[in-house]
């Protein structure tokens, strides 16, 4: 019989291990599903995985534009791996990406047409704290009546999204847009947008400061009391509680800033890449978010690497649609069997394999 | 010496078949980007039959290359840009949420051609623009409901109150008006493009208040579904035919037929006499239709429908002809006035006998 | 309300409210053995295709419902499989569900758009159905819809009447304790996880055959989340949870029918309301702490694994 045995650490070698066989384990699983599909395994198998990298005729415009689609990524997860340490469950990050592209975004379209350059600093103040307010709900609710944050978060986000609809519609509306949905445009504006910093590789303030929250992340992970208090609430709650470790404030501080990078991802996202509010301006980053956390191993770097493997199953998946005429639905398909994997594989670094059944049977 | 004269053979091989592919015409790729996937069985998938009919024209003269369920903002950016990169000449991008990713687009690439649909902004010499006169299909589907409503009330199943969807619904009630003056319209905005159940909910709602016509501003056939539960409700098929609910309750239907225009633009970049422009073709131009009027609809009436279709499409009759009134008792147009262009595309209030508000 | 007949909204809330109302009760029985899956909405999907393009093979909805039942329950065994067995985290494999779902789900779904179901029968009492008031209301609806009540009523016996609804609770409550007194803690969970997935399946099958009756990609538009929704509304009790899905269900329903009587609503809030309103009695049930303790099942999302 097969049997777990927890390892007192999780092993290094398995930790390093999994991704990669969880990758091929996906190609083949992805492969035989694309033939199944009529399509050659191997043409689609590359074009997901090398030609975004490596295609002479893509890769110098695909390549950034992995930095563009992991940047929000990172940033909201990095933030949600805090809480998620701690055992302080974050959902809704949808909804304060959401918040914190509102909130910059009316900050900068109030001054509009100034092109100051204060504005967008304001704009990023006003995006995380837009992200941070939402996410305080669910986190004085907790605080004060021990409400479910991961279910006051989840709904948030549906608050969020008609918000979203009714600012796209109304108090943001372009009034220059002849009646249609959808705000001016803040990145094609001197002054509200968030420009390319280095041009040709899509590093823009919101992938920095990606790059800015895994290093911090990382120091205080490692180094600070409160990266300590962190990852002590979530091991063992009630010795956290002995150690002198507030509860309550971790709550507001691990969903706080959670919400505060969220809103920023959606701030950068919103002028820059995107450019405008409109009605859809969300489009799934604050969930897919969580699966990248995890895939990371809640850990920072691996969030890093998590992060860019999610926005290269993207970026390829486009490709293999366009150019072997996969259906969208596929790359769907296929980047689910590529979360079971990683997430299913995972238990080899933390836990032993052990065939009890037949060592039993060997030494009678 | 075997090895060496196979080696030869393969390589003349290869030198032939790179020679053949050189020597035949490079075929003009033309690629599409859509905002639904191309099941929907509304806007979307007729955008692809537009698509396919332009395969079906100019056969291997064309490769097409599409990409289903874009989001709107930076993944459609990237999308054309990748079509851009894999060597299309013409991307058609078929949103309005995509104006400003296809001009930033264009900027980039100001050889490739880019054509974006129900939007107005041209920012480049290589951007055009399209949108079809949905209103003219609406005033036949309004003259149709004005008839045969036996109950007086009509109802319209809105998405989002956008001057398109705003035409869409004035036309329709001042044509059911014309033929019945004591008919009364109910607008549901659902605040969607797409959500089966609360499209089917919508109409539900309206059939529980006695409202016996139905039209759509939606991109499912949900509400045809729910229609064909009760009997004597009617409606019309959105955006395609959606035959599969004739006879009824599907009497009629507003058929995008983006296949003329495609194969129009396409041909002009074959041609090389493609040119930058706004493109509002209706129903003269083949790219609204009317779907076959079925079986519930007496056949006078189909008659005067298909005469107001002929009408239309001579150019003999505009549907918004004065004179018409707003809702709130102002002249929008004066006795034989005729809207213009621009009164269309900004339209943000309803003609008079409207009730209810416009929400915003 | 002007025109409204109250009774031809209960009579169509409840169709509306019963996709919602298979989920969340399955949703709530796997949360009861300390399982948190965030997967209906990939299970509903699936259901509602697999449910739709059987009942179109063979004629028979009530195939197409069972079929939708086991695609569900199948479905749900990779998240069991991960979860119980490869300790993977419930909240992301339950995402990785959704996404896998509803990507399968248009792929098996390709050959099916645009046709028609066959038709689900209405239940046509003699004398009860014509009744005022309570004929529409109890006797005139398909068989599903009654199935749901059953469901409902089934498992609020299984839960609070029988043993084996103690040691699911037991499971869920605690199950290093439950371990410790015998009881196959990753067993149980993998059946509650099985039935989650056959009434998400149900729910969806109830979507594509009666109350849309079509097959659309993406169809069911979110109805997964608002069903996650309805068992914290409901603090994880059966008959709330009915309650629950009728007054989601029914404040759309509501929404639509005062817009089409003409009565001006401000539709955002209204629309936003149901959520809010969830967060209100999640705020107000976790306040009588002593209550929601008696319900909340401690150990909720949770990985088991036993030691000894």
């Amino acid at each position: 019989m097969i049997r777990l045995e927890k390892r007192p650490n999780p092993s290094r070698l398995w930790t390093a291990l999994t991704p990669v066989l969880a990758v091929l384990l996906t190609m083949i699983a992805g492969g035989i599903l694309f033939a199944i599909l009529g399509k050659d395994p191997f043409e689609a198998i590359r074009t997901i995985f090398w030609d975004p990298l490596f295609n002479e005729q893509f890769a110098a415009f695909s390549r950034p534009q992995l930095l563009v689609k992991a940047g929000p990524l990172i940033l909201i997860a990095i933030g949600l791996s805090l809480g998620f340490r701690a055992g302080i469950w974050n959902i809704g990050a949808e909804g304060q990406y959401i918040l914190g592209a509102v909130c910059g975004a009316a900050v900068g379209l109030a001054f509009y047409p100034s092109e100051s350059p204060f504005i967008f600093p304001l704009m990023v103040i006003a995006g995380a704290l837009g992200g941070w307010a939402w996410a305080m709900i669910p986190a004085v609710l907790k605080i004060k009546f021990g409400t479910n944050e991961i279910l006051v978060s989840l709904m948030l986000v549906y608050v969020a999204e008609k918000l979203l609809a009714s600012m796209a519609l109304g108090a943001l509306r372009n009034p220059e847009g002849g009646g249609f949905p959808g705000s001016r445009n803040l990145s094609q504006h001197p002054g509200t947008d968030n420009p390319e910093l280095i041009a040709g590789t899509g590093l823009h303030w919101g992938v920095a400061t990606a790059f800015i929250a895994v290093i911090l992340a990382y120091i205080l992970l490692n180094r600070h009391i409160l990266g300590y208090q962190i990852k002590l609430a979530g091991q063992a709650p009630r010795a956290a509680r002995f150690a002198g470790v507030n509860p309550n404030l971790l709550i507001a501080i691990c969903l706080g800033l959670s919400g505060a990078l969220a809103g920023l991802a959606g701030l950068f996202e919103v002028s820059g890449p995107a450019g405008q509010i409109s009605i859809d301006f969300n489009s799934g980053y604050g969930f897919t978010a969580i699966i990248v956390a995890f895939l990371g191993r809640l850990h920072p770097v691996g969030i890093l690497l998590a992060g860019l493997l999610m926005a290269l199953t993207y970026i390829g998946g486009e490709l293999a649609q366009f150019m072997l005429g996969l259906p969208a639905a596929a790359i769907q398909a296929f980047q689910g069997m590529l979360l079971f994997f990683l997430l299913g594989l995972d238990v080899l670094s933390n836990y032993r394999i052990r065939l009890t059944g037949f060592a039993a049977k060997g030494a009678s | 010496m075997k090895f060496r004269l196979a080696l030869k053979g393969a390589a003349l091989a290869v030198a032939t078949s790179v020679a053949g592919m050189a020597m035949a015409e490079d075929p003009t790729k033309v690629g599409f980007v859509y905002v639904g996937p191309i099941g929907d069985g509304g806007w979307t998938y007729q955008h692809d039959q537009g698509r396919l009919a332009v395969e079906a024209e100019f056969g291997d003269k064309v490769e097409t290359i599409f990409q289903e369920s874009v989001p709107e903002g930076a993944d459609s950016e990237r999308v054309m840009t990748q079509m851009a990169l894999a060597g299309a000449d013409i991307i058609f991008t078929t949103s309005f949420g995509y104006m400003d990713a296809t001009n930033a687009v264009a900027a980039k690439f100001p050889d490739v051609k880019f054509e974006h649909a129900t939007g107005y902004k041209r920012l480049h010499p290589n951007v055009a623009t399209y949108d079809s006169r949905f209103y003219e299909g609406r005033a036949v589907l309004g003259h149709i409901a004005g008839k045969m409503t036996e109950t007086n009330k009509i109802g319209y199943i809105a998405s989002f109150p956008i001057p398109e969807v705003i035409q869409g619904i004035n036309s329709y009630f001042l044509h059911a008006q014309k033929v019945n003056p004591d008919v009364e319209l109910t607008v549901i905005w659902v605040y969607t493009w797409f959500d089966p159940a609360k499209e089917a909910d919508a109409a539900k709602a309206m059939i529980e208040q006695g409202v016996d016509v139905i039209t759509q501003h939606t991109d499912s056939t949900a509400p045809l579904a729910e229609m064909a539960k009760t009997d004597g409700i009617i409606g019309f098929g959105q955006a395609s035919d959606m035959g599969e609910y004739k006879p009824a309750p599907r009497v009629a239907s507003i058929i995008d037929n983006w296949n003329p225009y495609y194969i129009k633009r396409v041909k002009a970049v074959m041609d090389g006499t493609w040119e930058q422009g706004h493109s509002w073709g209706g129903m003269a131009e083949g790219e609204v239709v009317i779907g076959e009027i079925t079986g519930p609809v007496p056949d006078d009436l189909k008659a005067e429908a298909m005469g107001m279709v002929e009408a239309i499409t001579a150019g003999d009759y505009h549907p918004f002809t004065g004179p018409i009134m707003k809702q709130d008792g102002s002249v929008f147009l004066a006795e034989g006035e005729v809207a213009t262009d621009e009164q269309l595309v900004t339209m943000d209030f309803y003609i008079q006998g409207i009730t209810g508000e416009i929400p915003n | 309300m002007g025109g409204i007949d109250p009774v031809v909204l209960i009579a169509s809330l409840m169709v509306a409210s019963t996709p919602i109302l298979l989920a969340a009760i399955g949703e709530l029985v796997v949360e009861k053995a300390g399982v948190l899956n965030l997967g209906v909405e990939g299970m509903m999907i699936l259901g509602a295709i697999c449910g739709f393009a059987t009942a179109v093979e063979t004629g028979s909805p009530a195939l197409g419902f069972v079929a939708a039942a086991i695609a569900g329950a199948a479905f749900s065994m990779i998240f069991g499989l991960l979860t119980q067995y490869l300790l993977s985290n419930q909240v992301a494999t339950g995402l990785a569900l959704t996404l896998f779902g509803l990507g399968l789900s248009a792929l098996i779904g390709q050959g099916y758009v645009g046709i028609k179901a066959p038709n689900t029968p209405r239940l046509d009492l003699p004398v009860l159905s014509d009744l005022p008031i309570v004929g529409p209301i109890l006797f005139s609806h398909d068989a599903m819809l009654y199935v749901s009540l059953l469901i409902v009523a089934g498992v609020w016996l299984f839960l609070s009447r029988t043993r084996g609804g103690l040691i699911l609770r037991a499971v869920g409550e605690s199950h290093d304790a439950a371990h410790a007194l015998g009881y196959k803690v990753i067993r149980i969970r993998l059946m509650a996880i099985a039935f989650g997935g056959a009434c998400a399946g149900l729910g969806g099958a109830y979507l594509s055959l009666v109350r849309v009756p079509q097959w659309t990609e993406g169809m069911t538009a979110g109805a997964g989340w608002i069903a996650l929704a309805i068992v914290v509304f409901a603090s994880w009790r059966p008959w709330y949870a009915l309650i629950g899905a009728y007054l989601f269900g029914g404040i759309v329903v509501l929404e639509l029918n005062l817009q089409a009587a003409g009565v001006k609503v401000p539709v955002d809030l209204l629309a936003a309301s149901p959520y809010l309103v969830t967060i209100l009695v999640l705020v107000l049930m976790s306040r009588s702490k002593s209550r929601a303790a008696l319900n909340a099942p401690a150990d909720l999302g949770r990985s088991f694994h036993a030691t000894a």
